[in-house]
Order: structure tokens, then sequence, then C-alpha cells
């Protein structure tokens, strides 16, 4: 019967038959990641949690303020205000830009749904641990539902930006339909790289403290407030350096943007091959990014 | 019971359909930046350059909560984890139930075992209606079940009684509705192994004895229970079988009466038996 033994634990049954009796009766190993298949099934199993998780953060996030969620609408529109007043008044960059207020607006709105998508990514594990270590479900949920969340928070500023184009004069045109395609491949991506971070994150918070310098260095160069389309002209610049500026997928999905709803955007101020590049980028971040994540399932929410 | 004369890990008896095995479970806590090497900026770097080796060096303090743990839970069984504070109870929960990783020895179980608790997917600013449907989710019911138990969930929770409170925010709630919500949701769904952590110490004594009442309902259809509580007397009422760890040790496992008088002469009275200082009972 039971006993009291001062130090060393009182049951040592031998291994081999505690293993045994697991094989024997059909018990599995707690907590082993699943394959990749198995993976998105369970994924695809939470669907209704991932959207409901999103959309609850998403209402949350104002709930305290007065103005509630009129702010979905007015933070991205004071941002695009300040950075018109930065770079449109004081430092001129809107010269030769025709329709310069929508071009910079819809630039800052895209370029802030990739922005903070990878922003919450990194912080998707790391700062949800009492959701990891409390309840079981696969773990890609939270980077993806947080992009969801960016999504809609996305959606919310279009709506503003169908506003603003109207107010500037900038017709209503067909091309608008391809808003879809650029979103979805955008969000693919930004849903990847969201996911690679939030592995990173997980395993070393400090990435956190980085990241805004990055997307701030990375959000100069993408051609948000300024057309790179006038840079690259210009011959004086190396042809790597006009390559890179030209595929950086941040300036890619923006430019598409502009494209699908300016109307003075013409086509030939894309880069080269916007379209497969577009692609290339959402299918190798997408897949590439959740096979990184799912890799290290088993690690989240250690100590 | 006959199951209560059994309870020494005869692991010869196959008779009894085993859910949980715990074979010499080790887990260690490694935590960062506690300023145990020579400064703490020096120490980062230390870690950073030095991943591996020398953890000790580098400022990580490795802290083992549970130690070389081994057990069969067998199915039908309702278990009570006991200890005083910090022995590692919780910790060995989470491992059973696959969320935190062993440092050696295996956890095999039989379907996945959850722990009983949402809360960290509940948020204040959302009303208590809103927050049953995405607790339900992330405990993985579908949207067809979470309408057809909204009802008994907000009955259980009580917290229609006073008036219409689960359409308003959780944060305008008082600490005990909040809690009697949240534990209403996490017992709403069906387990096949089901983690209790001190969810029983919440809310006023009516509703301890409803959720007390629902455990039991729970029990019957889980596979097998696990309870973790300071509370004797839930354990007493819910359990009968014991688990009781000590500093990560497993010291005793058997009839709950039997392990129970241990604990509380261990607990209660210091010159009986622990030589090596007997926490406070008071705490």
């Amino acid at each position: 019967m039971s006993q009291v033994l001062d130090t060393p634990p009182p049951i040592q049954a031998p291994a081999d038959d505690l293993k045994a009796l697991a094989a024997r009766h059909g018990l599995s190993v707690s907590g082993a990641r699943p394959s990749l298949p198995e993976y998105i099934r369970q994924l695809w199993d939470r669907r209704h949690f991932i959207t409901a998780f999103a959309t609850a953060k998403l209402t949350a996030q104002y709930s305290e303020a007065k103005l509630g969620q009129v702010w979905q609408v007015m933070t991205p529109l004071l941002n695009a205000a300040v950075y018109y007043f930065i770079f449109g008044v004081l430092l001129g960059t809107k010269r030769g830009v025709p329709d310069y207020i929508p071009f910079l607006v819809t630039g800052v709105f895209v370029w802030t749904f990739t922005q903070s998508s990878i922003q919450v990514g990194t912080r998707a594990i790391s700062g949800n641990l009492g959701l990891v270590r409390a309840l079981h479900f696969p773990r890609a949920a939270l980077p993806i539902s947080f992009c969801i969340q960016q999504l809609q928070q996305l959606l919310f500023s279009m709506a503003a930006l169908v506003v603003i184009l109207l107010c500037f004069g900038v017709p209503v045109s067909v091309s608008w339909v391809l808003v879809i395609p650029a979103l979805f491949l955008q969000f693919t991506f930004n849903a990847g790289v969201a996911m690679i971070m939030a592995r990173w994150g997980a395993k070393t918070p400090d990435i956190a403290q980085l990241m805004p310098f990055i997307l701030r260095t990375w959000m100069y160069v993408s051609g948000v407030m300024w057309s790179i389309d006038k840079l690259t002209k210009n011959d004086h610049l190396p042809h790597v350096v006009t390559v890179l500026l030209q595929t950086n997928p941040a300036a890619v999905y923006i430019d598409l943007m502009r494209f699908a709803l300016i109307d003075s955007f013409h086509a030939r101020q894309l880069p080269p091959h916007v379209w497969p590049i577009a692609v290339g980028w959402a299918l190798l971040a997408g897949v590439g990014g959740f096979i990184y994540f799912w890799k290290a399932e088993e690690t989240y929410g250690r100590g | 019971m006959a199951e209560q004369t059994e309870h020494t890990q005869q692991i010869a008896h196959t008779d009894r359909i085993p859910t949980v095995v715990a074979d010499g479970v080790d887990i260690v806590y490694r935590v960062n930046g506690t300023g145990a090497g020579r400064g703490s900026a020096t120490a980062a770097l230390n870690r950073i350059m030095r991943r591996k080796q020398a953890e000790k060096a580098a400022g990580v303090r490795r802290v083992h909560a549970v130690k070389k743990v081994s057990f069969v839970a067998y199915k039908g069984e309702a278990i009570g984890l006991i200890g005083t504070n910090g022995s590692g109870k919780s910790t060995l929960l989470k491992a059973v139930a696959g969320l935190l990783p062993v440092e050696s020895g295996h956890i095999y179980t039989n379907g996945q075992p959850s722990l009983l608790g949402v809360n960290a997917a509940l948020m204040n600013d959302l009303t208590g209606e809103r927050n049953v449907h995405l607790g339900g989710l992330a405990m993985g019911m579908s949207r067809e079940q979470i309408k057809e138990r909204y009802q008994d969930i907000v009955d259980f929770s009580g917290i229609n009684e006073k008036g219409d409170f689960i359409t308003l925010p959780m944060r305008t709630y008082s600490s005990g509705m909040a809690a009697r919500l949240r534990f209403s949701i996490a017992a709403a769904k069906d387990h096949d192994v089901l983690l209790i952590d001190e969810a029983l110490a919440t809310g006023d004594r009516r509703f301890q004895v409803r959720s007390e009442e629902r455990i039991r309902e729970l029990r019957a259809t889980a596979g097998t229970v696990f309870l973790v509580s300071h509370n004797n007397k839930s354990i007493r009422d819910t359990c009968e079988r014991t688990l009781w760890l000590e500093r990560g040790e497993l010291r005793m496992d058997g009839p709950t009466e039997e392990v129970m008088k241990e604990y509380e002469a261990f607990t209660g009275d210091k010159s009986d038996k622990a030589k090596k200082a007997a926490p406070k009972k008071a705490a």
C-alpha cells in the first residue's frame, strides 16, 4: 500500500514497463507535433475560432475610447495627414506626382497593413503565452488570426480611402476590381512573414524591440510617400538597386493597389513583371512561412 | 471501492484501461535575465554568444520543477493533486495536457487531455455573450455546439440572476461573477481527460456546490479527472485517489484518505514529520 518516503520518489516502475503499457493501450505521446496534413486539418477545424478571435480583438481595441469604432477610420486618416504634411508639404516629394494625396494615402494604408501584420506577428506567440499555455490549438491560428485582424482594419481604411479618392476626383473604374486579387496576395505574403516572425519572436522576444527600426527602413525604401518609378527612370542608379527597389514585395503590393485604384497611375509606372512577382512573393512567404512555423510547433510556450 | 484498494502502481493489472501514463517525467524551466551572471548586460551578451554551453555562467537559471515523476491514471478515476505552494502541481498538469515540454521521460495520453480554463482566451472588453462564443471556439467546440449549450452556460453561471448582465462587457463584472462565467464556459465541453486547476475555489458557496456537482458530471463522461486544489475538503469530496507532490517529487500516491492524513500531518505539525523546515500552513 501507500508509503511515505522522505527524499526519493516512492514509485520507480521500470521505464520499459510503463512504455509498454502505454503502447499496449494505444496511448500517444502528449504534445507531439502533428504531421503537416493533420496540422492543416486541425487549423481548418479552428477556422471559426481564428476569425472570431480576430474580430473580437478588433472590437476590443477601441472599446475604452469615447468615439469607439470611429477610431478604426480616424487612425489611418490621421496617419495619412501627418505624412502629407511632412512629405507632401515640407519636403515636396509631391512634385511631379499627379493625384499626390490619393497616391500617398493608398501607399500609407497598404504599407500599414504589411507593417502591422509583421509587428503583431512577432508578438503573436511571445505576447500570448497565457493562451498558448492554457489551450490546445494549432499555434499557427494566432499569427493568422492577427493578420486577419489587420486585414479587417485595412478594409475600414479602404472605406475611408474610397471617400478620399472620390473627393479628389478620381473616377470609379473597372480596374478597382483588381483590388481583390492584390489584397489576397498581399494578405498571403503578410501572413507568411508574420508566421516566420512569430517563430523568431517566440524564441528571442528581443526581436520585437528591433522590428520598429527594420520596418521603418523598409517603409522608406518602399516608395510609400515617393514614386519609385520616377527615381528609377533616371539612369544614375546602379542596375542592382533598381531591381531591388522594383522587386521589393511591399513596393510591388503598394503599386498594384495604386494601379488598381488611381486613374492617373498608369500600367507603365508599374515595375516589370509585377503580377508574377506579386504571386511569387505570396507563395514563397505564405507556404515557406507556414512550414517554417509548423516545424517548431511543439516548442511554442516553453519556459 | 475495489479501485481504491488497488492503488499502488501494479502495472501487471491490465484489466483497467490507462488514460495517462507518466514515465519518469522531469520538467525544467529556464529563466533568462536573473542577473546570476556578472552584470546583466554582459550576461545577456554571453547568453547570445554561447547559446548552448555554460547556461549557468550566462545567467540562465534552471528551475527543476518536476523530478522523476511516474504514475498511471486509469479510466474512471478522479485523482487529486496536492502539495504546498510551488511544489510543481500546476506544472505537472500542464505537461500532461501537452502544453509544456518535458525535459526527460515521457507522458503518454489517451486522446487529448484538456485543462479546464479558458481565461486566457476571454477578453474583458467584450460582452459576456461574445465571450461565451469566443471561449467555446477556443476550446474547439463547433458553432452549433455553442449555440446548443449557450443557454445552459448562461443559466449555470447565474450571471443573469441579478439582471441582464450577459450583454455587458466582462470588465463590468465583479470578480466572483467573472470567475463563475469562466468556469461555466470551461465546463461546457466534454473531455477525455480533464485537468482542473483550483477551479473550485471560485464564486460563492452556492456556486461552489453547483460546480462540484458539475465536476462529478464531467467525471462521468470524461475518462479521467485530475484536480489540483488547496481545498482539502473538495479533494476529499471529489477524488478517491491522490498524488502528493513536494518540491517536484512524487512523495506519495494512494487513496485520498491515507495521503491526506500524511499531508495534513506534514503541513500542520512541524515536529512530527518534516526535518526540512515545513512551509507555513497559514499561507
